[in-house]
């Protein structure tokens, strides 16, 4: 069922596809993949895993962002002058739009606000570090 | 002559009252709300230093002074404080700083002060006050230990003998091939066990040793950060943090409240050659069975690992123990007495499900061994209301230490709260 509707809300764009319908996606996407260490409300977890909420990791460069998630992190990160390192997976199994859909849900939640990711960016990022 | 000499007793046990804070026979009020904290009856908790930051491990010297390890300043603050309380009320008056290596263990043994950063075990020469005696030379005792982001606190204890025993925590949640991505298969054999992923024994008086002048005294252990020699039975008990994500990895052979609650944190009763059995299985509470990991062909039923060690007692799931303390003290109740406490910081991988933890257990002992239930001790560090995602809790208890009086100390990591627990008749 969940496949079922990731499935239509890839192929039927143009109704589907505004960046309602996107958050939408990227929503349940969050809470089967992301939830577990960033948490519900996006606060990760003190000292290892990093909070998603108003950061320029999340707000700032997309193709940094997208990096991230397409290779993974196995890094000292400072946010606010504290620091987080538990490692992050690739996630790079995840389709073009789906990866757009997350991280458009991401830097439109937990008080965030910023311009959706499109699948094309994911593409061009993907392509390049390969 | 006789009523000279009492006199002089009486002014030297004031004198003692006054200036000696934790000492035997000194008492110290508890705050009025205890501190936020709920306890059994008769106990009482005031909080004796706060604001220190990141606060880990903490020891307490024989006259009642403290030492407590912060991280998180990556190596650009003090990392060490001593703490005094000059004037007997327990609330922490004095304060010092130094060291600058971000890290969780701290103990004083003997005329030492050992401390460790997340690689290396150090000490510092301490006076007959046990106050370290030059602050800028730190011994390095053992060095090298592997660091790679993830259960890198190098928690440690000491034997009477002279042996100093260090957890090398595995950098990887189960050793799948790859480290927490959905369906990957376990590594066989584990390579990680060869560095990490055990308790190393070193010298506790030999500089610079590293992984060859050591030995592997326990493997099969994820990641420990809260240990104590028990020396009652002249014994290492160990804590083990529990592995990760059951139902994201393996999502058709578990749900979410099944991850949430499984595997157990387990206790452990070491020995020389002890193997806990990480990763290759995980211990099941409510079956009470050593369960074969998913990573290695489990199904959540199947066991495995009979040559492994059976945990000495076993905790909720995530709870995270990051200290263990026996009780050896006369302030508190004859129950206590060489039973364990033991501080669990509180979860963070039960998400979606309420977080739990973030507390201080009780574990009674019988014949030195976990006889009966565990019972919360000491709770409300997190603050009133559920707790979701851990970056709610207000405090939470990661260190053990108990005074010469008797009194408890927690430490908390969050904003660097010492609480300090005590018993009035």
């Amino acid at each position: 069922m969940l496949a079922a509707l990731l499935l239509m809300g890839v192929s039927v764009f143009g109704q589907t596809n505004t960046m309602a319908a996107s958050i939408a996606r990227g929503k349940v996407l969050y809470q089967n993949i992301c939830l577990a260490c960033h948490q519900a409300d996006g606060s990760g977890v003190p000292r290892m895993n990093p909070p998603l909420i108003r950061t320029s990791f999340v707000l700032g460069d997309k193709t940094k962002l997208i990096t991230i998630v397409l290779k993974g992190l196995n890094d000292d990160v400072e946010i606010e002058g504290e620091y987080y390192s538990n490692p992050m997976p690739p996630q790079a199994q995840l389709k073009d739009q789906e990866i757009a859909d997350v991280l458009t849900y991401v830097r439109n939640s937990f008080g965030n606000k910023a311009g959706a990711v499109k699948a094309a960016e994911v593409k061009v990022v993907r392509a390049k570090i390969k | 002559m006789n009523k000279t000499v009492s006199l002089a007793t009486v002014a030297l046990a004031t004198f003692l009252t006054s200036f000696g804070p934790g000492v035997p026979g000194t008492t110290v009020k508890p705050d009025a709300d205890n501190a936020g904290l709920k306890l059994p009856s008769g106990f009482g908790a005031l909080v004796a230093a706060e604001g220190l930051g990141h606060a880990r491990h903490l020891t307490v010297t024989p006259e009642g002074n403290l030492y407590v390890k912060v991280e998180g300043t990556r190596n650009k603050g003090n990392t060490i404080w001593y703490l005094q309380d000059t004037n007997g009320d327990g609330k922490i008056d004095n304060k010092t700083g130094f060291f600058k290596y971000d890290g969780t263990g701290i103990e004083v043994k003997g005329n030492y002060l050992y401390a460790s950063s997340n690689t290396d075990v150090y000490r510092f020469k301490l006076n007959e006050k046990h106050q370290v005696i030059d602050t800028t030379k730190a011994e390095t005792i053992v060095t090298g230990l592997i660091n790679r982001h993830q259960h890198e606190a190098k928690a440690f204890t000491l034997d009477n003998e002279g042996n100093l025993y260090v957890n090398i925590g595995a950098y990887s949640n189960s050793c799948q091939t790859k480290d927490r991505t959905k369906g990957s298969m376990g590594m066989q054999p584990c390579p990680i066990l060869d560095s990490a992923g055990g308790i190393w024994q070193f010298k506790a008086d030999k500089a610079n040793q590293t992984y060859g002048d050591g030995q592997r005294y326990a493997t099969g252990l994820r990641n420990v950060v809260g240990l104590d020699w028990n020396t009652q039975l002249n014994q290492l008990f160990v804590m083990q943090h529990g592995r990760d994500q059951l139902h994201d990895l393996f999502p058709d052979l578990y749900d979410e409240k099944q991850s949430a609650e499984l595997p157990a944190e387990c206790m452990y009763a070491l020995h020389k050659g002890s193997d806990c059995g990480w990763p290759y299985i995980y211990y099941d509470q409510f079956q009470h069975k050593k369960i074969l990991a998913p990573e290695y062909g489990g199904d959540g039923k199947k066991t495995g690992g009979d040559h492994i060690q059976d945990p000495a007692a076993a905790y909720p799931g995530h709870m995270a123990p990051n200290a263990i303390l026996f009780y050896t003290g006369t302030m508190f109740p004859e129950k206590y007495r060489n039973g364990a406490f033991i501080a669990f910081h509180g979860s963070w991988n039960r998400a979606p499900e309420p977080q739990k933890g973030y507390f201080v257990v009780f574990q009674p002992f019988k014949d030195g061994k976990p006889a009966g239930d565990w019972e919360i001790f000491a709770e409300g560090f997190a603050g009133p209301g559920e707790i979701k995602s851990p970056g709610q809790a207000q405090h939470r208890p990661c260190g053990l230490a108990q005074g010469p009086d008797g009194s408890l100390y927690v430490s908390d990591d969050v904003k660097g709260t010492v609480y300090r627990i005590v018993y009035n008749k």
